[in-house]
């Protein structure tokens, strides 16, 4: 088993293949589309599409111009539009209305949609009620994994927390399901599934259908990935709300890395423009310090750079033909790594400015005693204080969500007062955002009794249809406690320390958030892969609200030897963060062996409260 | 074997005919063929009759439509009710093709169940047809009519009907003589002859041609024969006179006087692939002739009426008692039975005898082989002659003789040996005369085993299909899965069975075979009409996707979302969602959607972004105030007018109030008053307002130096007094009346502290300001206080004096040493001295 002793941590398997099948199936699609043509791509399509198929290959392929989609063709547009689009309703009133423009002013086009990662039928209905579906063809270009790292993959899929979590929305579970299927059939057979969650369950039992219905041909490979584990966001909000403080998720906090990529402004470039650069392990300056508490950062960049320095000064003894070789060889590195240390020198250096500004020690002083439950008055005073200052409206929010769930929901008098402040100061449209974060159990009420909500009780008259009963735990969430003070407990999440923790050499995943926390979400998975299911975490279970599983492949040979039995593939359903990452990558390194990543998205605290808020319409 | 080629009879110098019987018919037809409309299927197919149409016109007796087996045994029977027929003829996928006098072309399945009709066009009803053929190209099964008004017409494909209308013959003023259907190069074109001459009809012109090589005294024709590939053609002349050439009337192979003067009833052409002999067979009365490429000719005399049907390699003779097949002996066969031959398959076979009969002449005949090296091809042409051969009896010693032969060979590949074992027990399973199917080893081969089985599953021969599927070892999925599968969509239509016992009788045999699709069968029996069995057999459909669709086609709407829901589809959801909502009227429809809860959020969605109205329909159904609320709520966003914008939050209040949402309802209503108030600030002080929160009202006023509206904000809202101290100070720092922020302060003590206003001053640069306040912040904050205004002498002073040894490393550390040297010392100093204590 994966916890054997301390062995180094094996490769992870190569994804790029992912990134070359989308790309062939992408130029077929085009081709499918002979001649010059125009190409309008959903904006937040765009960059997945540019780690898969920059603009060139796109010319190659009779591409003509570029179009965002919400923008209007140009005058001189080619005679052949091609959209490359999520299965949105909006996009394809879009669509219809440049159609209906076209055929009102008597001009013949050619259109096809291409959908990612799949059609849906909605998409369909709209495009027939518009009036225009026979005269678009569609298509289906199955990208359903961009590999952003060589440890991450992501579905690229942030709408899911909300239409899922909180709409209710089961339309995403099939992407998820061939995402599942894809990765099974290129990496697995995988083992052994575990997983925590309502839409894990779902996404599960819906992945094995497809499975049976395609009558696997992998059998008897040599899996390179053993284990797989799946888990709802809503299992664990906690950890996704706190302050991130590695560094990775700092950048991701202060910056926002989209898509593998961050864009460095001029306070950190220290010109007048900004620079695009890619946060991946092949960056050798950032692979050593995504992972390290910000506070170690600082001096590791000094450190590297006077090692540098001292590189750079080797050339003074040089004779002509060291000279030579040190030029051709070590100066174009050397230079390369350079740029990137004051890239993330300078980062470090607008990060500390930003955070200072904000009270960012008070802040983080605040969430702790709300992790570890003491002083909650005082707490709320100081989120009182936070909103009536208008610090900023997500981090209000977070705060307060922050309070609700660890204390199992506010008591009343706080709950109204606090709610009364903060559409005072951010506005009143912030009622339908609570009505929201109320639903999906991030900000609630202590319930002074336990009752039922009147659509609770309409639904359990049904149970006995089984879709029914799926939809019981469904609302379950409308009341759901998050129990968080006693799973906390019987995990032991909140470290005992004697002394100060020591975030250079870190003991425990805690260490991620500065030693008061570790990662319940991180927590459960290292658990259940000790323990090689859920025994003995029946209680933990329950008041996770169930929802367990834990199912082995019988056709699937187990061989300790392999190292894939040493390869987990953590799946995350709504979303993970960077902290949860850099977690579970200590916990590999720790016991020898390798996390992958599938999320939806990459999130973060505040990409969470903006999926939560009511935008005005 | 002496006698072996006794029915041999020679043609020219290389080419032997013989001529088998199949089976002696079972079929005991009172009359006689030619007194009756008879069609026989190709590939040794079913045989069609219609009795008596022609002759006895008494309109009381109705005839009679049968379809038989090759070996005579009724498949079906039908009293024929329709109008007059003209010919029956067989389609390749054997459906019987009834063409009628009005041109009606009725389509009846192997078992005389009517299947579908279609018609060769209007023209035809008022001329009638006079004559129609019925013909086979690579296009499929195609249908030729010839009309009263003596103008062709014809389709291709029945199954793709595209009528043709060929051009008139000019001066046509008779039926022709006889006329072909020919398909050259992908085109489909009618050779007809009037007296001594021949046209060419093609889609637009009519073109007189000549056959090579024609003897000028030939005379008119009286009929002309198409081989079964279209290649070949004959012609037969009124002085008896045959000529056979090519099709495309460019090359004459040879002719032949049969001296028989009278038209003979058929003529059709006796060949195979690779044939020798191009041979005719030619039918009258009494008589059949082979005629080909030699002086001479073969002549059988018939005891009864005949009908000839051509094959691929042969000709089937049927007559009341007996079903022969006439055909050129193949080459393999040939070679080894020919009498006195030394053909290396012959030796080996006598070999084989005399080893049986333990002499050693055995192995002087295997010596004499092996010595010309051609065992090998002994072998194979012993395997080969087995196929042609009918007989069980001759296959087994024709193979046995194979097997003895290989025993002396290395490396011999054992597979024509095993196929050819395998392929002859397929066919003599098939040719029984229970079953029926007299097919060849070359028809065989031509028409593959799919076929093959297709044609077991359309003759309902499901356990032999099976058999055959086992013992070939064909992959489940074409074989076994798809027959059973047939067997199912049959069984189905078995009306003397209840619902229940069908059902369960196609799930115990088809169980879980992979291939099987439960829902098609169901399909099935949904289109025979029977729901209640569809439903039960989709309830054996693993997967739910498969069930939607049958479902909504049965109108079982509720049923179908359930499953849809099931299978976790969302899709299905929305196609069944959608498909209700045309169903159903809206109010049914809504209330469907309540109690599925999954559907209900889906389609939702789609209501939020496609049609926002039906949502609130939605909530109104269900009475969900508190959506309705936030819907209103929503709505008000979209209001550019206050007035509007008012009105809206006002219909969100009551929704709020019947939801008991009293928080929800608070707000709203301050909002509604906070939007009034600012309609009147838009008035007095001419500036945009509206969108602001109520904090940014106060805060904007004061900015604007309003600050009595401002305070009556702040009372009429019940403003926290922290938050308008908070804002006040911050937005009068920000204006820079630092006059009125003393004002402000003194007004009555702080409830924020005086911290804040330190702060806020420091934050504007204006440290002079800020010393101000430095003094009246209380002790505890002191230190941090003066550390901000950067009076750090006084910060010095009250850490000293708090004794805290974190205050005064706080001061340290903003002392520079170059300036606060001394007071740094100072500062150490008093730390050490904390510390002893």
């Amino acid at each position: 088993m994966a916890f054997a002793g301390r062995r180094d941590a094996p490769e992870p398997p190569d994804f790029g293949i992912l990134k070359r099948l989308a790309r062939d199936q992408l130029v077929y699609l085009l081709e499918q589309l002979p001649g010059k043509k125009d190409l309008f791509i959903e904006a937040d399509l765009m960059s997945p599409l540019d780690r898969i198929a920059n603009v060139s290959i796109l010319k190659q392929h009779d591409v003509d111009k570029l179009y965002k989609v919400e923008t209007r063709p140009a005058p001189g547009a080619s005679d052949q539009f091609c959209f490359l689009v999520r299965p949105r309703v909006r996009t394809m009133r879009f669509i219809a209305d440049i159609v209906n423009a076209d055929k009102m002013s008597g001009r013949s086009r050619k259109y096809k949609i291409i959908f990612s990662p799949q059609k849906f039928y909605a998409c369909e209905m709209v495009l027939e009620e518009e009036g225009v579906f026979g005269d678009v063809t569609c298509d289906e270009w199955s990208f359903y994994l961009l590999p952003l790292d060589e440890d991450i993959i992501s579905m690229e899929l942030p709408e899911f927390f909300r239409d899922y979590f909180l709409e209710g929305d089961h339309r995403w579970i099939n992407p998820v399901a061939r995402a599942l299927q894809l990765l099974n059939s290129l990496y697995g057979p995988f083992g052994k599934a575990y997983g925590i969650g309502r839409c894990a369950k779902m996404s599960h039992e819906l992945w094995r259908d497809l499975e049976e219905e395609s009558e696997g041909e992998g059998q008897g490979r040599k899996p390179e990935i053993g284990h797989v584990f799946l888990m709802d966001r809503d299992v664990d909000y906690v950890t996704a709300l706190c302050s991130q403080v590695v560094y990775e998720g700092l950048v991701d906090d202060t910056f926002r890395i989209k898509c593998g990529s961050v864009d460095f402004g001029p306070d950190v470039t220290s010109s007048d423009r900004s620079i695009k650069v890619l946060l991946n392990a092949q960056d050798k300056v950032f692979s050593q310090i995504r992972n390290e508490h910000f506070s170690s950062v600082f001096g590791f960049l000094s450190q590297k750079s006077r090692n540098l320095q001292a590189q750079y000064d080797r050339r003074r003894g040089m004779d002509i033909k060291q000279m030579k070789d040190f030029v051709s060889q070590e100066l174009k590195g050397l230079k390369q790594e350079h740029r990137l240390l004051s890239l993330h020198i300078g980062a470090c250096e607008s990060i500390m400015k930003k955070k200072t500004k904000q009270d960012f020690q008070e802040t983080i002083k605040a969430e702790h005693s709300l992790l570890e439950g003491f002083d909650i008055r005082e707490s709320t005073s100081f989120i009182e204080e936070h909103i009536d200052r208008q610090v900023s409206p997500i981090e209000s929010l977070r705060l307060m969500c922050l309070l609700s769930i660890t204390e199992n929901g506010l008591i009343p008098k706080d709950y109204r007062s606090l709610k009364t402040q903060y559409l005072q100061s951010y506005g009143p449209e912030h009622l339908l955002t609570f009505h929201n974060l109320k639903r999906i159990g991030l900000l609630t009420e202590q319930a002074a009794g336990e009752t039922l909500t009147a659509v609770e009780s309409k639904v359990s008259k049904l149970v006995t249809d089984r879709a029914a009963g799926k939809i019981t735990d469904a609302f379950n969430s409308l009341a759901r406690k998050s129990n968080f003070r006693a799973i906390s407990k019987k995990l032991g999440l909140i470290p005992r320390v004697e002394g100060e923790y020591d975030l250079k050499m870190p003991r425990d995943m805690a260490y991620v958030f500065g030693g008061a926390y570790v990662p319940l979400s991180c927590k459960i998975i290292e658990q259940v892969l000790e323990r090689r299911g859920w025994q003995g975490l029946e209680e933990v279970v329950r008041l996770l609200n169930g929802n367990e599983f834990s199912v082995s492949d019988s056709t699937v040979e187990d061989n300790p030897a392999w190292e894939s039995q040493r390869v987990i593939l953590t799946v995350f359903l709504g979303g993970c963060t960077f902290s949860e990452i850099a977690a579970l990558r200590f916990l590999g390194k720790e016991r020898g062996c390798k996390f992958i990543f599938l999320t939806t998205a990459i999130t973060n605290s505040a990409r969470m409260m903006e999926a939560m808020i009511e935008a005005r319409a | 074997m002496d006698c072996y080629t006794a029915n041999w009879y020679p043609l020219g110098e290389e080419a032997f005919y013989r001529k088998l019987e199949l089976y002696s018919m079972e079929w005991g037809l009172r009359e006689d063929l030619r007194d009756c409309v008879v069609a026989a299927a190709p590939y040794g197919g079913p045989i069609a009759l219609l009795r008596n149409s022609r002759r006895d016109k008494a309109p009381s007796s109705r005839p009679l439509l049968e379809i038989y087996s090759a070996s005579g045994l009724l498949l079906a029977s039908v009293p024929w009710k329709s109008g007059r027929l003209v010919q029956l003829g067989w389609t390749a996928g054997e459906d019987l093709l009834c063409i009628q006098e009005d041109g009606t072309v009725l389509v009846y399945n192997l078992f005389c169940e009517f299947k579908r009709h279609f018609s060769m066009g209007n023209e035809v009803l008022q001329n009638h047809v006079l004559e129609a053929q019925v013909f086979h190209t690579e296009f499929g099964t195609g249908v030729a009519i010839l009309t009263g008004a003596f103008r062709f017409s014809l389709a291709t494909n029945i199954d793709d009907l595209k009528l043709r209308r060929l051009p008139e013959v000019p001066g046509l003023q008779q039926p022709p003589g006889c006329w072909a259907v020919l398909s050259q190069d992908r085109v489909t074109v009618v050779l007809l002859a009037v007296g001594p001459e021949l046209f060419l009809l093609d889609n637009t012109s009519c073109s007189s041609v000549t056959p090579p090589g024609l003897s000028p005294s030939a005379g008119p024709f009286l009929h002309m024969a198409v081989s079964f590939n279209h290649r070949l053609l004959a012609l037969f002349c009124d002085s008896g006179y045959i000529w056979m050439g090519l099709a495309t009337l460019k090359e004459k192979f040879c002719e032949f006087n049969s001296t028989v003067r009278s038209p003979p009833k058929q003529m059709v052409w006796c060949t195979r692939p690779r044939s020798r002999q191009r041979a005719v067979v030619v039918a009258w009365e009494r008589q059949l002739m082979v005629v080909g490429n030699s002086s001479e000719c073969i002549r059988f005399v018939l005891d009864e009426d005949s009908h000839l049907v051509p094959e691929l390699d042969g000709v089937r003779i049927l007559s009341r008692t007996s079903h022969e097949f006439l055909h050129e002996i193949p080459e393999a066969s040939q070679e080894i039975f020919r009498i006195a031959s030394m053909a290396p398959g012959a030796l080996l076979l006598e070999a084989q005898k005399e080893y049986e009969k333990e002499s050693q002449k055995a192995d002087e005949y295997l010596r004499e082989i092996r010595e010309q090296q051609l065992l090998p091809e002994a072998v194979g042409q012993c395997i080969e002659a087995a196929g042609y051969e009918h007989e069980p009896h001759t296959q087994k010693s024709l193979l046995r003789a194979a097997s003895f032969g290989k025993c002396f060979l290395d490396k011999f590949p054992p597979e024509s040996f095993v196929r050819m074992c395998q392929d002859l027990r397929v066919l003599n399973a098939i040719r029984d005369y229970q079953i029926g199917i007299p097919l060849t080893f070359t028809q065989y081969k031509q028409l593959t085993i799919e076929v093959l089985l297709d044609r077991l599953v359309l003759r309902r021969l499901y356990p032999l299909a099976i058999r055959i599927c086992e013992f070939l070892r064909l992959p489940e999925i074409q074989g076994v899965s798809r027959i059973l599968a047939h067997w199912a969509c049959s069984k189905v239509q078995q009306k003397d069975k209840s619902d229940e016992e069908v059902a369960q009788a196609i799930n115990q045999k088809l169980g879980d075979t992979p291939g099987i699709s439960y829902s098609e069968i169901a399909t099935r029996a949904y289109d025979c009409g029977r729901a209640e069995l569809a439903i039960k057999l989709l309830e054996y459909e693993p997967r739910s996707g498969e069930q939607v669709p049958l479902l909504l086609k049965m109108k079982r709407s509720k049923l179908a979302l359930g499953k849809a829901i099931e299978s976790g589809d969302t899709d299905l959801v929305y196609t069944v969602v959608l498909h209700l909502k045309n169903e159903l009227n809206r109010g049914t429809f809504f209330m469907t959607l309540q109690n599925q809860p999954v559907a209900l959020s889906l389609y939702r969605q789609f209501c939020r972004h496609q049609e926002r109205d039906t949502l609130k329909d939605l909530y109104n159904q269900d009475d969900n105030h508190q959506e309705l609320g936030n819907f209103h709520v929503h709505s008000s966003y979209s209001e550019k007018r206050i007035e509007g914008r008012v009105g809206a939050l006002q219909n969100a209040l009551d929704e709020f109030n019947k939801a008991r949402n009293d928080f929800a309802a608070k707000a709203t209503e301050e909002q509604i008053k906070l939007l009034r108030l600012q309609r009147h600030l838009q008035e007095d002080f001419d500036k945009p307002y509206l969108d602001l929160s109520l904090h940014d009202t106060v805060s904007t006023l004061i900015l604007d130096g309003h600050y009595k509206r401002a305070e009556q904000l702040y009372r009429e809202f019940k403003i926290p007094d922290k938050r308008y101290w908070w804002l006040k100070i911050s937005a009068l720092a920000t204006r820079g009346d630092w006059e009125e922020m003393e004002k402000f302060s003194k007004s009555k003590k702080s409830p924020i502290g005086y911290l804040p206003f330190v702060e806020v001053a420091v934050k504007h640069h204006n440290r002079y300001e800020a010393r101000k306040y430095a003094p009246r912040v209380p002790p505890e904050q002191r230190v941090k206080a003066f550390v901000l205004v950067g009076d750090l002498e006084q910060a010095a002073e009250a850490a000293m004096e708090h004794k805290s040894e974190a205050e005064m490393n706080l001061v340290l550390s903003r002392c520079s040493p170059g300036t606060d040297g001394a007071l740094a010392e100072k500062l150490t100093r008093a730390r050490a001295q904390l510390l002893k204590k």
